[in-house]
C-alpha cells in the first residue's frame, strides 16, 4: 500500500514537474518554526521526502532518515504567497517588449489568459523567489475595467506549465480613476465604468442562458469574451476588484450583489472606513503593499490597515501589487514586516503571506503551512524574518533547493 | 546694506524658534556617530544648540529635564535628494535652466514636509527633478515649525539660503529638440554653457561686467565652490561622464542614485567624489537601473567612497528613510557606516558638517528620539527636533496620522509629478 502510494506521487511528480525527480531527501533543522498550521516549534525539525514535508516536530522526538541532506537555520517559514501581483507578465526593464499586464485596446477583455504571457525565466521571478515566494498569483495588472485572467502558480521552473496551480485564478478587475480610457475613450467617469460593466455582465447571463437551453448540437457559437464571464457568474471564476477608495469599493460590492457573484477586493486603500460593509458582504480582501506610496488614490491609505482588517475579522492577505516604475515589484516578505510593524499581530502577519494568501486562492490543502502531506516548500532564515537585516538563506520549493544565495 | 536685513531677519527667526532655558535629555542610549555609543546618557541643549553630551553631564538647576529611559538619540536625519513641497525647477522651454530656483515653487505647508519630520528627517536637500540637463538651484532646509521658505532655509554666512544646483545626464533628460537625443550631445550642451558662464564669470568683476545673467550667476557660484552640484546619474559611463565634466570645469560635485556605481568605484574614489545613492527593492524599473543591485552601498563603501543613502521622496518614503541605511546593512553594508550615511556623510555633501549631522558640542541641536536600534523594522521614530524645539511628537494623535498615514494625511501629494514625469520617458 505504502509503495503504492509512493508510486503513485512519484508518477504525478514525472507529469506535473520533472523537477520533482530531483528532489532529495531533506531534514531541516531549525532553532524556530512558524508551522503556520499549529504553533511555533522551539528547536524544530522538518522531513521532506518526494517533495512533500513527511515530518515535523521537536529535534530529538522523531526518527530521521540516515543519510539525508541536512540544513539548518534560524527561522523556518511555510514558502512565502504573493497574493497578487504581475511578475512574470511584467518585466524589470520595464520596456514595451517586457510589459504583457495590460492591453489597452479595449476596456474590457476578460479573455486574457495570464499563461499565454507569462515570462517564468524573468529576473523579477528569480528575485521574488530569492527573497521566500513560492508561490503566486500573477497576471494582468489593473489599469482596465477587465484587463484579462491572472493564475496562480509556483516561483519555480522553467516551461510555464511547470508548477502551475491554477491557469485561471480570477478575472481582473479596476474601477475608480485608475482604470479610466486613454484619450477620451470609455470609461471616462465612474458611472461610466458601472454602466458598461453591469451591461457586459447581463450580455454574459444571455449568453449562458443561450448556452444553457439550446438543444444538443445547436448552442451559439462561442465567444471567449463572454466566456469567460460565464466563470464569475456561476462562481468558478472570482471577479477581482482592484479598488482604492470607498466609493469605489462600495460600486465593487454594489456589483456583487445585484449579479451573486463572487469577488475579491484588491488595494482597498479606505477600506479602514467601510469595515462593517465588507465584513458583512463577505468579501476577502487582497490588501495594497503596505509601503504603497501613499498619493493620488492611495492618498489616504496608511500603514494600519491590515491591522484593522484584523481587528475586523475580514479575512486579507498582502500582495506585491505592481508598479509601473521603481520598484519594479515589490517584495511581500518586506510588506508583511511593515504591517507587523505597525501593528499587526507576528504571525497574522506572517499568515497574510503565507496560509490566509493559500486560503484566498483556495490553494491551502496544498500550500501555506508547514503540515504533513504539504508540498515542501520552506523558506530558511539567518533570524528574525521581519527584520530588516536578516536574510533569506535558503529557498525550498517542493522538496527542491531552489535559491542559496543570502538575500 | 540689503544683506544685514537678511541676517537680522535670520536671527529674528532663530530666536523665535529655540526654547529659551537649557534642557537635558536624560537616560537614552547616545548615538553620536562621530563617536562611540553612550549608555544612560545626557543630552544638554540650550539656545538651540548642543552644549553638553556624555555619561556623566552636569544637568544645570535651571534645566528643563526631559526622561528618555530606554530611548535612543540620534543626530536628525540628513536627505541629500528629496522632492517634497511640490518642488518643481525647470519648465519644457530649454534642457538647462540654471536661473531657476527651487525655493519658488516649494509648498511649505505640503504634508511631505510633515512627513519628512515623521520620518526623523530634520536637514533635507529639496531639488526639482532630473529631466533637464540642469533643471535650477536646490534648497537646503531644516524641517522647523514654519510655513515660509525664508524661515525653514538654511543660510551660508553671508545670509543667503544655501542650495546646490541640480544636474542630471542618461536617459531622463534625453528628449525632442531642444533637449539633447544622444548622450554625446547631452555632454557638449552642458559644456558649452559652462564655457560660457565661465566666460561670465570670469569678467563680472571687471571694469566692463556683462549685462547680469542670473543663470550664470549661480553657476559663477559653482565655479567658486560655494554651490555644489547635485548630479543625477546611472550608468557606469554617464558616472565617469560627470567626473569628466568636474574634472574639466573644477567643480565640486556629488553623485546622485550612482545605480552601477560599483562598477566604477575605484574611479569615483579616487576621485575623492561623494555618492549619494537610493535603495530600491528590486533590480530595474527602467533600463539604466537594470544593473541596480543592492550591495551597491557596500561597494562603495569598501572602495573609499564617501556614502549616503537619500530618499528621492516620492520614489522612497520619507518616513522610511531609516529602513534605506538598514537594507545597506542587510546586503553587506557595515552598521557604522549605515548610520553615518543617513547623518554626517550626507551633511559633508551639503557642506553642513560643522553645524548637523552628528551630536557634538556646538551643532545644531537636531536630533531624534527612538524607540529602540535605529536599523530595526520595529523601531518608531518617536520625536524629532530641530534647533532644540520639538517639531514632531508621534504621541500627538494629530501628528501621528502623518506618521501612519490614514484618512486626510496624503492631502494629495502632487510630488508625484516627479515619479510620473519619469515614468513617462
Amino acid at each position: 500500500m505504502k509503495s503504492a502510494l509512493k508510486k503513485t506521487s512519484y508518477l504525478l511528480g514525472l507529469s506535473l514537474l520533472s523537477a520533482h525527480l530531483q528532489a532529495e531527501t531533506l531534514v531541516v533543522l531549525a532553532e524556530r518554526i512558524y508551522t503556520q498550521a499549529g504553533p511555533v516549534i522551539e528547536a524544530g525539525v522538518i522531513v521532506v521526502e518526494d517533495g512533500k514535508i513527511r515530518q515535523v516536530g521537536r529535534q530529538g522526538q522523531l526518527r530521521l532518515p540516515a543519510g539525508a541532506k541536512t540544513l539548518q537555520a534560524a527561522v523556518v517559514t511555510p514558502g512565502l504567497i504573493d497574493a497578487r501581483t504581475v511578475v512574470g507578465l511584467a518585466g524589470y526593464l520595464n520596456q514595451p517588449h517586457d510589459q504583457d499586464q495590460l492591453e489597452t485596446s479595449a476596456a474590457m477583455q476578460p479573455q486574457l489568459r495570464a499563461l499565454d504571457a507569462f515570462n517564468s525565466r524573468e529576473r523579477l521571478v528569480d528575485w521574488v523567489r530569492s527573497l521566500g515566494v513560492t508561490t503566486f498569483h500573477t497576471g494582468h495588472g489593473p489599469g482596465a475595467l477587465i484587463s484579462g485572467q491572472t493564475m496562480v502558480r509556483k516561483s519555480h521552473g522553467n516551461h510555464v506549465d511547470d508548477g502551475m496551480m491554477q491557469p485561471l485564478a480570477m478575472i481582473a478587475a479596476q474601477l475608480g480613476p485608475g482604470a479610466f480610457g486613454a484619450e477620451n475613450r470609455s470609461p471616462g467617469t465612474r458611472s461610466k465604468q458601472i454602466a458598461m460593466l453591469r451591461q457586459q455582465l447581463i450580455k454574459a447571463q444571455e449568453y449562458q442562458q443561450k448556452q444553457q437551453q439550446a438543444e444538443e448540437g445547436k448552442a451559439p457559437s462561442r465567444d471567449l469574451e463572454l466566456e469567460a464571464l460565464v466563470g464569475v457568474l456561476d462562481g468558478s471564476t472570482p471577479l477581482l476588484i482592484t479598488a482604492y477608495r470607498e466609493q469605489d469599493m462600495q460600486s465593487a460590492l454594489r456589483i456583487a450583489e445585484e449579479f451573486g457573484i463572487r469577488i475579491v477586493l484588491d488595494g482597498a486603500a479606505e477600506a479602514y472606513l467601510m469595515l462593517d460593509a465588507i465584513k458583512a458582504a463577505q468579501v476577502p480582501v487582497i490588501l495594497h503593499p503596505t509601503m504603497a506610496r501613499q498619493f493620488g488614490e492611495l492618498e489616504n491609505a496608511s500603514f494600519t490597515t491590515a491591522q484593522k482588517l484584523h481587528q475586523a475579522g475580514i479575512p486579507f492577505a498582502l500582495q506585491s501589487g505592481y508598479e509601473r516604475y521603481v520598484p519594479k515589484t515589490r517584495v511581500v516578505l518586506w510588506e508583511a514586516a511593515m504591517a507587523a510593524a505597525y501593528g499587526l499581530p507576528y504571525e497574522v502577519a506572517l499568515a497574510s503571506i503565507t496560509i490566509d494568501a493559500a486560503r484566498i486562492l483556495g490553494i491551502d490543502e496544498r500550500v501555506g503551512s508547514i503540515a504533513v502531506g504539504k508540498d515542501a516548500d520552506l523558506v530558511l532564515y539567518t533570524g528574525d524574518p521581519f527584520e530588516y537585516t536578516t536574510q533569506v538563506s535558503q529557498v525550498i520549493i517542493n522538496g527542491q533547493l531552489v535559491s542559496t544565495e543570502a538575500h | 546694506m540689503r544683506k544685514s536685513v537678511v541676517l537680522l531677519l535670520g536671527c529674528l527667526a532663530g530666536s523665535l524658534h529655540a526654547q529659551p532655558g537649557p534642557q537635558a535629555f536624560v537616560g537614552a542610549t547616545l548615538l553620536p556617530i562621530d563617536g562611540p555609543a553612550i549608555s544612560n546618557g545626557t543630552l544638554l541643549v540650550q539656545d538651540g544648540r548642543i552644549r553638553a553630551i556624555g555619561a556623566n553631564v552636569p544637568i544645570p538647576a535651571a534645566a528643563t529635564v526631559h526622561r528618555m529611559d530606554g530611548k535612543v538619540i540620534m543626530p536628525g536625519l540628513v536627505d541629500t535628494h528629496s522632492h517634497i513641497g511640490q518642488v518643481a525647477g525647470a519648465d519644457s522651454s530649454a534642457p538647462i535652466q540654471a536661473d531657476v530656483r527651487a525655493l519658488d515653487s516649494i509648498n511649505s505647508r505640503h504634508a511631505g514636509l510633515m512627513k519628512a519630520k515623521a520620518g526623523g528627517i530634520t536637514t533635507v536637500n529639496v531639488m526639482p527633478g532630473s529631466g533637464h540637463l540642469l533643471s535650477g538651484q536646490t534648497n537646503y532646509l531644516k524641517l522647523r515649525n514654519a510655513s515660509t521658505v525664508e524661515a525653514l532655509a538654511i543660510r551660508t554666512e553671508s545670509g543667503a539660503m544655501a542650495g546646490g544646483i541640480k544636474m542630471a545626464n542618461g536617459t531622463n533628460p534625453l528628449r525632442a529638440s531642444p533637449f539633447p537625443g544622444t548622450r554625446g550631445k547631452a555632454a557638449a550642451l552642458m559644456r558649452a554653457q559652462l564655457v560660457a558662464a565661465k566666460e561670465y564669470c570670469d569678467k563680472k568683476d571687471s571694469d566692463t561686467p556683462p549685462p547680469r545673467n542670473i543663470g550664470h550667476d549661480a553657476l559663477c557660484e559653482v565655479f567658486a565652490g560655494e554651490r555644489i552640484v547635485h548630479h543625477h546619474t546611472h550608468r557606469h559611463d554617464d558616472v565617469l561622464t560627470v567626473l569628466r565634466l568636474a574634472d574639466e570645469f573644477n567643480f565640486r560635485v556629488v553623485l546622485h542614485h550612482v545605480s552601477e556605481g560599483a562598477l566604477v568605484a575605484d574611479a569615483i574614489a579616487k576621485a575623492g567624489v561623494a555618492a549619494s545613492i537610493i535603495h530600491i527593492d528590486s533590480p530595474g524599473g527602467k533600463l539604466e537601473v537594470m544593473n541596480l543591485l543592492p550591495d551597491n552601498g557596500k561597494v562603495l563603501a569598501d572602495a573609499g567612497v564617501l556614502l549616503a543613502y537619500h530618499t528621492d521622496d516620492p520614489i522612497t518614503d520619507s518616513r522610511l528613510f531609516l529602513r534605506s541605511a538598514a537594507m545597506g546593512v542587510r546586503f553587506g553594508l557595515d552598521r557604522e557606516t549605515a548610520l553615518r550615511s543617513v547623518t554626517l556623510n550626507g551633511a559633508k555633501m551639503l557642506d553642513l558638517q560643522d553645524r548637523v549631522g552628528s551630536l557634538t558640542v556646538g551643532k545644531d541641536a537636531d536630533f531624534i528620539v527612538l524607540s529602540g536600534d535605529p536599523l530595526s523594522v520595529y523601531t518608531r521614530v518617536e520625536q524629532t527636533w530641530v534647533e532644540g524645539e520639538k517639531v514632531f511628537d508621534l504621541a500627538d494623535p494629530e501628528q501621528a496620522l502623518f506618521a501612519t498615514g490614514g484618512y486626510g494625511a496624503g492631502r494629495d501629494q502632487v510630488a508625484s509629478d516627479v515619479l510620473q514625469l519619469e515614468a513617462a520617458q
